[in-house]
């Protein structure tokens, strides 16, 4: 199974066994990862699944479409503009393994 | 952190839905270190209920439920849970609550968090196999299952919930009628231009409309007389019917509150002040069951979504954090999902708003606009997030906006909006 990787703002790492399209917000929320909320469960509605993909896992995710732009100009923590994405909205997919980094604040 | 010595010693929350779980989680996020207890009706871990009308209608019986926390989160920050326990008495004098276990907890503060049930039709048949409603995960599984073997679809009831599962099920393939005792769908709670809009949507994916039209019974078939076969109508008509959604509203919890003397609003709500406490001032209700005096309508309410559950919580969590937060004062906002429809709601219409369009309903995406008296009071988004997240941060800020701006594509409402005062 593929992993999913949290890296948490103190540098503290979580890696969760998830199926390929089990989103990095739904695997967190069921494993109790800190920091990630999922407040809308998954509609890409409430911008509290915000996470910085790890540059090495960039490759591959599915593009941003308008929805995820607009909400994530406005998530709690800073956007970066080549790594923030809203984790509801990505998944492990065919990869091996996706490492995310998990913003200081969602709400 | 700020006023923890004037925080109570011991805390009981008396429901694990959005609002109690979220309740616990920002008191010791907030760095409450008291006692904290947890009483949960239902034995099921907590779970988020929007998605019970939305993905599992499509995703069947076995969908994976979407949790609120992880399974460890409620022993990882102290929380004393009792799953499968409810709250049966409160004797207010005493400050001690009776569990359904038969023992009693005393308390500090008491957060009622016993959000709504949904509300029946009262009409004969409403019990027969077949018969569903959608409140609680069971509830889902069962109607969700029941489509499997379903054909004909009715739903009473033209609400969110109705008509989302009407999609749902409509997108499976189903047969699916929508019956309301109202002339337009979702009356109450958008402008007759999304009303429009939604169920014009629907019709053209093929759901059938049945407004302006009550169900005087359900009955049972020739062959089982213990299961659902048709829905009678009040004109007379019958419609033949395999599977029943009943999505008709629902009763605030508040009975818990009632019997022990609290003070309970007209609209069946527990009555809370700016700071979400009751008539007594050591109990408190939150999200679904409480009638609050809301800053943007203007008037005491109570409103059923994530935001105000969540919202309610984390003020709820600052009062007795001893933050003095001030009254409550968040902006509503509110979802919904209708097969590709996707509507956001941010604020609170009002009776007699004048509205304007923003975009071409014919082009699938388009907001309204609602003025009271020239001033902006809510924006409904059909699929633009943009609209959407801009009114948010306008109706936050209570910033200015004309009606014509608002209409016009040409004006640059996302940078307006990012120029209005952002509220702390
Ligand atoms: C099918 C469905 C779809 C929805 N879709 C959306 C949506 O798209 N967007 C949106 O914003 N909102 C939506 N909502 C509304 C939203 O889910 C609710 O507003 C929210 O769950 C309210 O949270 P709450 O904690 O106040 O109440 P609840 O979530 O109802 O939780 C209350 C809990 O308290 C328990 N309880 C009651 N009495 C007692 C007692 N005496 N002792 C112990 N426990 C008790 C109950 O069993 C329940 O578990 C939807 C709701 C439903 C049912
Ligand atoms: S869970 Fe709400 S935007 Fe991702």
């Amino acid at each position: 199974m593929p992993t999913i990787t949290y890296i948490q703002p103190d540098g503290a790492e979580l890696t969760l066994d998830a199926s390929p399209e089990t989103s990095v917000m739904r695997a967190a929320v069921n494993a109790g990862v800190p920091g990630i909320v999922g407040e809308c469960g998954g509609q890409a509605m409430c911008a509290t699944c915000h996470v910085y993909v790890s540059p090495n896992s960039l490759e591959g995710l599915p593009e941003i479409n308008d929805e995820e732009d607009e909400m994530l100009e406005c998530t709690s923590a800073p956007r970066d503009p080549e790594r923030s994405r809203l984790g509801c909205q990505i998944s492990c997919g065919p990869r091996a393994s996706l490492v995310v980094e998990v913003p200081a604040g969602q709400v | 952190m700020t006023g923890q010595d004037k925080a109570p010693g011991h805390v009981v929350v008396v429901g694990a839905g959005q609002a109690g779980v979220q309740l616990v989680d920002s008191l010791r996020a907030g760095g409450y270190r008291g006692r904290l207890t947890l009483l949960s009706r239902e034995s099921e871990r907590p779970y988020q209920r929007p998605p019970l009308s939305k993905d599992f209608v499509v995703g069947g019986r076995d969908a994976e439920p979407l949790r609120l926390r992880g399974e460890s989160f409620f022993e990882d920050v102290g929380v004393g849970a009792r799953w499968g326990v409810s709250a049966v008495a409160i004797d207010r004098s005493g400050q001690r609550v009776r569990t359904s276990a038969g023992d009693w907890m005393t308390y500090d503060a008491l957060v009622l968090a016993t959000g709504a049930d949904s509300r029946g039709l009262g009409i004969p048949g409403e019990h027969l196999a077949g018969v569903h409603r959608l409140r609680t995960l069971d509830d889902a599984r069962d109607a969700s299952g029941g489509l499997e073997s379903a054909r004909q679809v009715v739903v009473v009831g033209a609400g969110f919930i109705g008509l989302e599962f009407a999609a749902g099920a409509r997108a499976r393939g189903l047969d699916v009628t929508v019956v309301s005792p109202t002339a337009r769908p979702l009356r109450r709670s958008v402008t007759p231009a999304v009303s429009a809009y939604l169920t014009e949507r629907q019709e053209l994916d093929g759901v059938r409309f049945e407004l302006s039209e009550g169900v005087a019974a359900l009955s049972g078939g020739d062959d089982d007389a213990g299961r659902v076969a048709a829905v009678v109508l009040t004109s007379g008509r019958t419609l033949p019917a395999d599977l029943v959604v009943v999505g008709v509203g629902v009763t605030p919890a508040s009975a818990l509150a009632a019997e022990a003397g609290v003070a309970i609003e007209g609209d069946g709500g527990i009555a809370v002040d700016g700071s979400l406490r009751t008539s007594d001032s050591a109990i408190f209700a939150i999200g679904d069951c409480a009638s609050f005096p809301s800053l943007h309508a203007g008037r005491r309410m109570r409103l059923e979504s994530v935001q105000n559950a969540t919202d309610h919580a984390r003020h709820a969590a600052a009062v007795l954090l001893g933050q003095d937060p001030g009254p409550y004062a968040e902006l509503p906002w509110f979802w919904s999902h209708q097969g590709k429809v996707k509507l956001q709601i941010a604020g609170l219409s009002r009776p007699g708003v004048s509205t304007v369009l923003r975009g071409d309903p014919a082009s699938g995406k388009f907001s309204v606009f609602a003025f009271d008296d020239g001033e902006l009071v809510s924006v409904e988004s059909v699929n633009s997030p943009a609209d959407h997240l801009a009114a948010r941060r306008l109706l936050a800020a209570g910033a200015a906006l004309s009606p014509d701006e608002a209409a016009d594509l040409a004006f640059d409402l996302k940078a307006y909006s990012r120029a209005a005062p952002v509220p702390a």
